[in-house]
């Protein structure tokens, strides 16, 4: 479970998460969509403390992320986030990409490492590629990698942050089927995204940022079937 | 003259060798705390890369010899050649931690890599790529800076060996026209090892 009480976060003067509270169940599918700049991101990378945060509390699983005695890195190896941009390692092989943090932070053998990426690899659809450097792949295959890359670590959550955003149209389709998969496998998952048409078929739960505030959130059939807010209403007329 | 090839060969290997690791250290010294380092550091390359080759070496013979302290002349080139090296490097080595996107660290360290981890395994091999055509680079130019050693008195290595010719038996043309040619090819075979070792080394 994932609990985000009350969370403030400013880089400098700027305050760009201004008191967010939200829940995440085991199992659960919250879609998060917003403007950009609204601090979708930045919520993200508070969850797994890649970014610190100035006041309230965020729990994982009833640890407490930002708390000085919290080994964050073990505590990353059962959150998989994958962003925007690829992230591949471009000097590894699709395998070894996905074979390294495996190895080198849970201690796996070569091969059982191995065992587990190919199964992961094949699983996005990537098992003719594993020996392939991430350059000769496209946007949407490096977007695959990326999840099959976080998966390997057997996480409990997936932070997806507009995977698909960078992608060319023709190759959305190919990462949100992906996430759909995850998804009917009972992953628990925040997925920050443009993609109105998946967050209403995906999603139990869809939260609706704004400025720094979740404006909305409720079921798909409210906040994207009949939003309440004005702000909503302004925002999904501008992405459909 | 062949054996002067060597002595050339082997002094601007050992520059470029140790030119590396105080080009690392410059390099985390400039960019680390305002400190003393800091300062030193960046003195170091200011004169390194803005004064010529030829003052750093005679520096290193002369001014260290003012001092007391008398070195060889090869250690004086060794060493001009060397101070000149990392001063140079050290902006390569700055330059290629920029171009390598921090986006690549964060991924590291959500895989739940530690920092140490992060940059053995993520950033050094990208790094180590980034920096290494401008390393052979810096390696050609150690080749030729070697000829400075005759303003130090060295005569062991190709320039010393061809003008110890030259002083015998008045033949300048030919025997500085076989030098340039020697040189040449050293160039040619040093940068040809590189390409070789990069091509085993680098297969993305
Ligand atoms: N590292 C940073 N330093 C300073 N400002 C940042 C940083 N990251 C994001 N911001 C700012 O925080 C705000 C929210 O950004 P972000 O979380 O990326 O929004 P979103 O993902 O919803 O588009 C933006 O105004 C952005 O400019
Ligand atoms: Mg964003």
């Amino acid at each position: 479970m994932i609990e985000i009480e009350d969370v403030h976060k400013s880089f400098g003067l700027l305050e760009v998460i201004k008191g967010v509270t939200m829940n995440v169940a085991r199992g659960e599918v919250v879609s998060v969509i917003g403007g950009s700049g609204s601090g979708k991101s930045t919520l993200l990378m508070c969850v797994n403390g890649l970014e610190p945060i100035n006041s309230g509390r965020i729990l994982v699983d009833g640890t407490v992320v930002h708390a000085r005695e919290t080994d964050l890195n073990k505590l990353r190896t059962k959150i998989g986030i994958v962003f925007q941009q690829w992230n591949a390692f471009p000097h590894l092989t699709v395998l070894e990409n996905v074979m390294l943090a495996p190895r080198k932070v849970l201690g796996k053998s070569r091969q059982d490492a191995e065992a587990v990426a190919v199964e992961r690899l094949t699983h996005v659809g990537l098992a003719d590629k594993l020996k392939v450097y991430p350059s000769k792949l496209s946007g949407g295959q490096q977007q695959r990698m990326a999840i099959a890359r976080a998966l390997a670590m057997s996480p409990d959550y997936m932070l997806l942050d507009e995977v698909t955003s960078a992608l060319d149209p023709q190759l959305v389709g190919e990462v949100l089927d992906t996430l759909r998969l995850l998804s009917s496998e009972g992953m628990t998952m925040i997925v920050v995204t443009h993609e109105i048409r998946f967050a209403r078929d995906v999603s139990n739960r869809v939260a609706f940022f704004h400025q720094g505030r979740i404006h909305e959130i409720g079921p798909p059939e409210q906040v994207i079937g009949s939003p309440r807010q004005p702000e909503t209403m302004a925002f999904l007329k501008s992405v459909l | 003259m062949l054996a002067g090839c060597i002595v050339t060969i082997e002094v601007a290997v050992l520059s470029i060798i140790i030119g590396i690791a105080f080009g690392v250290l410059l390099a985390l010294a400039r960019m680390g705390r305002k400190d003393v380092w800091s300062w030193v550091a960046n003195a170091w390359i200011e004169v390194a890369r803005n004064t010529p080759a030829l003052f750093q070496i005679y520096l290193a013979y002369f001014g260290l010899g003012s001092l007391g302290l008398h070195i060889s002349s090869f250690l004086a080139l060794l060493a001009g050649i060397t101070f000149n090296n990392a001063g140079y490097l050290a902006e390569t080595f700055r330059g290629g931690l920029r171009a390598i996107p921090g986006t690549q660290i964060r991924a590291a360290r959500s895989l739940g890599m530690t920092a140490g981890q992060g940059f053995r395994l993520v950033v050094l091999p990208q790094l180590i790529r980034v920096v290494y055509y401008p390393i052979t680079n810096q390696m050609i130019l150690a080749v030729l800076m070697t000829a400075l050693g005759l303003t130090v008195g060295l005569d062991s290595d190709l320039a010393g060996v061809t003008q110890r010719f030259n002083v015998l038996t008045y033949r300048t043309f030919e025997y500085f026209s076989v030098a340039a040619v020697l040189y040449y090819l050293v160039a040619k075979i040093l940068l040809a090892a590189a390409r070789l070792l990069a091509f085993r080394l680098f297969r993305y």
